[in-house]
């Protein structure tokens, strides 16, 4: 039974893959790259702004207000239901840098208010953005001990 | 006239549609049918606080207008029969808790529309009951939430994704084309008056044969090229079709697929051409048809309301002015679920298709 | 002319991860979920090998925004710990230098959930 389709849905997969339309690479690999460029200077000038604002802030703390900035900026824009124009346009240039990953959380919350703020916004908040939470708990205590092994113990 | 040829049955009683309704979202009735959508929201919310609270809303109007057109008393109406799009097709049952009459609930995804109305054509062409109504709805929002991610996520579609319709349709079917007055005399006196489109007396449609189709799967299991995925049960449904009948593409003023999207209708072509069959200029596809070209609905509408809206404005109004005498609608279901599709199963598909005539 | 040049490499560091990111999207059916994965994964590999360092000091907020940065972080995070604390380190680490982020994402989602009602896609 299934050998006997194979061949047939081999043949119409590889059909069907040369009809389809691809994406116009040019315009939005463009677009990917000037907004995700931009989006990175705009984090660089609050990086570089906040500090001459507020005497004594070190450049840690502005590099972690500076985050914290783009990522509300991000979900202010998913609220007022702008981002996703935006991301529509970017893809890439949007979603890769920390706005994506504030604008993956927003969404869902936003999304499933209806549901209820334990069942719908609590509980699903993290339905788009739990992999990057996982997986970053779960390979950076990985990564730590590669690193100790290679600083630690080889090139000691 | 023998009445079943393998998957298709014939109805020599000739249910007729009596009376029809369809009401479409605000994108919808901006598209290129515009003239045809005499009912079109203004907000897809329609007021209501949830997109799932919405699309109950438009498909129980979109039922009880047709009930109204039809000119028949709701106890009147034996059976409904309704799809849709949501888990549990629930927003069906809600219409048919506010309704007060059997319920045979469908599952077709896209197709439900031909599946409604080939099953409601078979009861009533058996006799068994006088008068139903076939229905199906679908919205933009609630479909994305259940298949797809979250509205205000950024994320791009690729070029070959559809665009769910937010629409319902409604069409109540009958033994008899004076509703009421046959056997009850003096009730709905006015049944005979329809909204005419054309001049004169519109004429009558009728359904007068189905094809069932078989569950069809080659293999596609990218979720959003649903028209790749679905135009091979298209075209073997076409291909049933044309055999157990002995008729061919000419025969009909119009063969219209419910929402295969312009790539998916592309490659029915190409697949009924190697089967010999040409679809010629009669071919169209609803969710070809429904939107203006644009970059976010890539290759056009998708879902229940696609075809069923199209089908209960712009073609039963043209067959009714007389521009067309003989339609075959085939409605395209792909029948997925996003738990299987991220387990890595393909997506199986479905056509049904029913004869119109006028 | 130095700060022209230093964000004209912040924008060019930054843009040139995205279109890396965007040639994986439209030369794979890879979702986007899983190249934010990628990505990530990426970065606390690099971090453990001890050369994002390198791409952090020339690519500076172009290096750190993308998700890349993020799994950075989280490495650093629990490189330092691990140093400092051993073990404990190890699971403390990661989650509160990236703390900031994660807490502000949640924070003002949590808040415009309870403000703001999805909108239809034009």
């Amino acid at each position: 039974m299934q050998n006997e389709f194979a061949e047939r849905n081999k043949r119409y997969l590889e059909y069907v893959e040369i009809k389809s339309p691809k994406t116009s690479p040019w315009k939005s690999l463009f677009f990917a790259f000037l907004i995700g460029g931009l989006i990175c200077c705009m984090s660089q000038a609050f990086t570089d702004i906040l500090p001459l604002i507020f005497k004594g802030m070190t450049l840690e703390d502005a590099k972690t207000w500076s985050l914290m900035l783009t990522v509300t900026l991000a979900i202010l824009l998913t609220a007022i239901g702008v981002f996703d124009d935006i991301g529509h346009i970017a893809g890439a240039g949007t979603f890769l840098p920390i706005t994506g990953f504030a604008n993956s959380i927003a969404s869902p919350a936003i999304e499933y208010k209806a549901e209820g703020l334990t069942f719908g916004v609590g509980a699903k908040m993290f339905y788009v953005a739990g992999p990057v939470i996982v997986n970053g708990v779960v390979y950076s205590i990985l990564g730590a001990l590669l690193n100790y092994l290679i600083y630690g113990v080889i090139f000691k | 006239m023998r009445e079943r040829l393998n998957q298709t049955i014939q109805f020599p009683n000739r249910p007729k549609v009596i009376g029809r309704h369809a009401v479409v979202g605000p994108k919808e009735g901006g598209g290129p049918l515009k003239e045809y959508f005499k009912d079109v929201l203004k907000d897809d919310k329609w007021g209501e606080k949830t997109f799932e609270k919405a699309e109950k809303k438009i498909m129980e109007h979109a039922v009880f207008a047709a009930i109204e057109n039809a000119k028949v008393s709701l106890d009147e109406v034996d059976v409904l029969f309704s799809g849709d799009l949501l888990n549990q097709i629930i927003s069906s049952s809600f219409v048919a808790r506010r309704f007060n009459t059997s319920y045979i609930g469908l599952y077709g995804a896209c197709s439900t529309m031909a599946e409604s109305l080939a099953l409601g054509a078979s009861i009533v062409n058996a006799g068994y009951f006088k008068t139903v109504a076939c229905a199906t709805g679908s919205h933009f929002s609630t479909a994305e939430r259940q298949y797809r991610g979250p509205l205000e996520l950024g994320n791009q579609r690729p070029p070959y994704a559809q665009w769910t319709v937010t629409a319902a349709a409604c069409t109540v079917l009958s033994s008899s084309e004076e509703n009421g007055n046959a056997n009850k005399i003096g009730k709905n006196s006015g049944a005979n008056e329809k909204n005419t489109v054309g001049n004169g007396k519109p004429a009558q449609i009728a359904v007068t044969g189905a094809t069932f189709g078989k569950v069809v799967d080659y293999g596609v299991t990218d979720i959003n090229n649903m028209g790749a995925a679905m135009a091979p049960a298209a075209m073997k449904t076409l291909v049933a079709h044309f055999e157990d009948t002995g008729r061919n593409a000419d025969d009909y003023d119009l063969i219209a697929t419910g929402d295969l999207g312009k790539l998916g209708s592309d490659i029915l072509r190409d697949l009924c051409g190697e089967k010999g069959i040409n679809l010629g200029p009669n071919y169209h596809d609803c969710g070809a048809m429904i939107f203006p070209f644009s970059d976010s609905v890539c290759q056009g509408g998708s879902g229940c309301g696609c075809g069923a809206a199209i089908l209960n404005t712009y073609i039963m109004d043209k067959m009714e002015a007389g521009a067309f005498k003989k339609v075959l609608f085939i409605a395209t279901g792909a029948l997925m679920s996003p738990t299987t599709a991220y387990q890595g199963e393909s997506i199986p598909s479905i056509a049904h298709a029913v004869v119109l005539e006028a | 002319m130095d700060t022209f040049f230093k964000y004209l490499l912040v924008f060019a560091i930054g843009g040139a991860f995205c279109l890396i990111a965007q040639i994986l999207i439209i030369r794979t059916k890879l979702t986007s979920a899983r190249i934010l994965v990628i990505f990530l994964i990426a970065g606390i590999l690099l971090e453990s090998l001890g050369v994002f360092k390198y791409i952090g000091e020339v690519g500076r907020a172009g290096a750190s925004i993308p998700i890349i940065g993020f799994g950075s972080s989280l490495a650093k995070g629990a490189i330092e710990a691990f140093k400092e604390k051993g073990i404990l380190g190890l699971f403390t680490g990661g989650l509160t230098k990236t703390s900031a982020g994660i807490a502000a994402a949640v924070f003002f989602s949590y808040i415009a959930a309870l403000f703001v009602s999805p909108k239809t896609k034009k």
